[in-house]
């Protein structure tokens, strides 16, 4: 009980510093711009003459590998920058509710941009009739994969003062995650090893297991995947400033 | 309320903080003196918990801070070097943000917020956001913070760093009253503000702790302390004779020379302290000196400072 209410003090902190400053109007109208752009420009939205919103998710984990290490690249960073680091760890909070509380509030505020993309819906369903339990899954597996990224950000932040080398390592990690599982690089890779290995190194992907959410497919194992690399990057910022305290 | 044994802390292989041993009662306003670098802010880190000592054990209220450090963290307000605070945020805000991390609801959190204002005059700049204050608001600001839950232990990290001398005096009234009941660490760089406001006084040097006493006992470690002060008119050199032939006189040494008289300052042998002023005074009278002033000095904290923290910095540097 009381653990929650930290993590929502956290929290609510956390979101405030996103509208205060024009961190989160900035985000929110590039996120939203972007997404129109693939969608309707880049994926051929009209062209496709089909009821659904495959060329609106398809470009979810590239347009995520910029957007999320931008939204989580200060989590850390900036604290250790302020020097706010040592007020909240001296406060009567433990490192997990502070490390939670601020994920849950990037993780909220990324929920929101992706709640903002709603007109997409209503177009696809005034053009045509797709299928709304896919486009949910849809959703869903893209918040998950937001996530996952934020969680990688979060992790990469707590490394570093400096926000810049935390954005840029959190983008080469998750292109990493990205790159293990797109086609081109899956196809590369059968030609030189062993199709087990092909195939492991691809179940490590965000692609991989972004695909079955697009069909409208809810595989526990993709669930499991998403939770865990959430809770791996997690975990790992946790031990990353707890060997900073220790010096 | 506050027991360090033994604390150490090692970065890499420069020990910060070298076997420092003490305790803070409840009503006692402890200063921590030391050269820049000595270990004041890393002994006060490890005992906010921020970080965790190297060896050696601390506990608050009787809470050790590393193995239970949730209760422990609750009886203390700290106020971190260079006051930080998350730029973006107001000072109502901030201080609501950190009376709810406080465990602090509804109107007993709105009282605390006001208290805090208050007591550190913050008025003025409440809806201002942290990264528009003065130095000396944002400080204040973090002092607040650091008093919001009215906590039994306060470690403050430089508290008037950055005030002008009229907010210098406030915050050390401030401390000083509040010393009444709580156990107060606090370290400072200026001397007198330890002479105004502690009860006990360690200075700390290169980690170690090179002296502990009350400021008075400190003063009287002083080479000066004891020595009797004079200003006379007269030629030098007569008084520097008579002066060196006063009982219990071990040295004499004169401090200035001009139209308005002699400055002399007399120290006292080992044994004669008490004394020495009245003797110094039969003398003048007996010589009819005409005497401008005369004063026991009781010893000076800066001048002990120099003397304990100076040699190993000379050391350091050679």
């Amino acid at each position: 009980m009381n653990a929650w209410a930290n993590i929502k003090a956290i929290m609510k902190r956390e979101l405030g510093g996103y509208f205060t400053s024009p961190i989160a109007y900035v985000f929110l109208v590039i996120f939203l711009l972007l997404t129109g752009f693939f969608t309707f420009t880049v994926g051929n939205f009209f062209e496709r003459g089909d009821a659904s919103l495959v060329s609106f998710f398809t470009w979810h984990p590239w347009l995520y590998l910029f957007l999320v290490p931008a939204v989580g690249m200060r989590l850390w960073s900036e604290e250790r920058r302020l020097g706010t680091l040592e007020l909240l760890l001296t406060l009567p909070i433990t490192t997990w509710q502070a490390i939670v509380g601020k994920f849950l509030a990037s993780w909220l505020f990324l929920a929101l941009a992706l709640a903002l993309t709603f007109p997409v819906i209503i177009t696809v369903n005034w053009l045509g009739n797709p299928d709304n339990g896919v486009i949910l899954a849809g959703y869903v597996g893209s918040l998950l994969l937001a996530g996952a990224y934020l969680a990688i950000s979060c992790m990469t932040s707590a490394m570093t003062r400096n926000q810049v080398i935390s954005f840029i390592l959190s983008v080469m990690i998750c292109l990493f995650l990205i790159l293990a599982g797109y086609t081109p690089v899956t196809d590369l890779l059968t030609r030189f090893a062993n199709p087990i290995v092909t195939q492991i190194v691809a179940a490590f992907s965000v692609m991989t297991h972004f695909e079955g959410f697009q069909r409208g497919v809810l595989d526990a194992r993709d669930v499991i995947f998403f939770a865990s690399v959430i809770g791996f990057a997690l975990f790992t910022t946790g031990l990353i400033i707890r060997n900073q305290r220790a010096g | 309320m506050i027991k360090v044994e033994n604390l150490t802390k090692a970065f890499g292989p420069n020990l910060a903080v070298n076997n420092v041993s003490f305790s803070v009662a409840r009503g006692e306003v402890l200063g921590f003196l030391g050269p820049n670098g000595a270990g004041k802010s890393t002994s006060m880190r490890m005992i906010t918990g921020f970080i965790p000592p190297t060896a050696g054990s601390i506990t608050v209220g009787g809470y050790d801070v590393v193995e239970t450090p949730i209760p422990a963290k609750r009886l203390m307000g700290y106020l971190p070097e260079n006051a930080p605070g998350y730029a973006d945020m107001t000072v109502r805000g901030f201080l609501h943000f950190i009376a709810e991390l406080r465990g602090l609801k509804g109107g007993a959190r709105r009282a605390a917020v006001n208290r805090a204002v208050e007591l550190c005059f913050l008025d003025a700049v409440l809806y201002q956001t942290i990264d528009t204050l003065s130095k000396g608001y944002k400080h204040r600001t973090c002092l607040a913070q650091a008093l919001i839950h009215d906590p039994d232990v306060l470690i403050l990290d430089e508290p008037t760093d950055g005030l002008d001398p009229n907010q210098k005096h406030e915050v050390r009234n401030l401390i000083k009253r509040m010393g009444a009941n709580k156990a107060i660490v606090f370290s400072t760089h200026i001397l007198e503000e330890v002479e105004a406001v502690c009860s006990r006084v360690i200075i700390i040097d290169r980690g170690r702790i090179v002296a502990n006493g009350t400021p008075a006992e400190l003063k009287a470690r002083s080479e000066t302390a004891g020595a009797v002060h004079l200003r006379a008119r007269g030629p030098s050199a007569v008084l520097h004779e008579r002066l060196s032939r006063v009982p219990g006189a071990a040295r004499v040494e004169i401090i200035s020379e001009s139209q308005n008289g002699v400055e002399a300052r007399v120290y006292p042998a080992p044994s004669a302290t008490a004394t020495l002023t009245r003797s110094v005074a039969e003398l003048a009278a007996r010589e009819g000196w005409q005497l401008d002033e005369i004063h026991t000095e009781e010893g000076r904290l800066d001048e002990v400072f120099r003397t304990i923290t100076l040699p190993d910095t000379v050391k350091a540097a050679a």
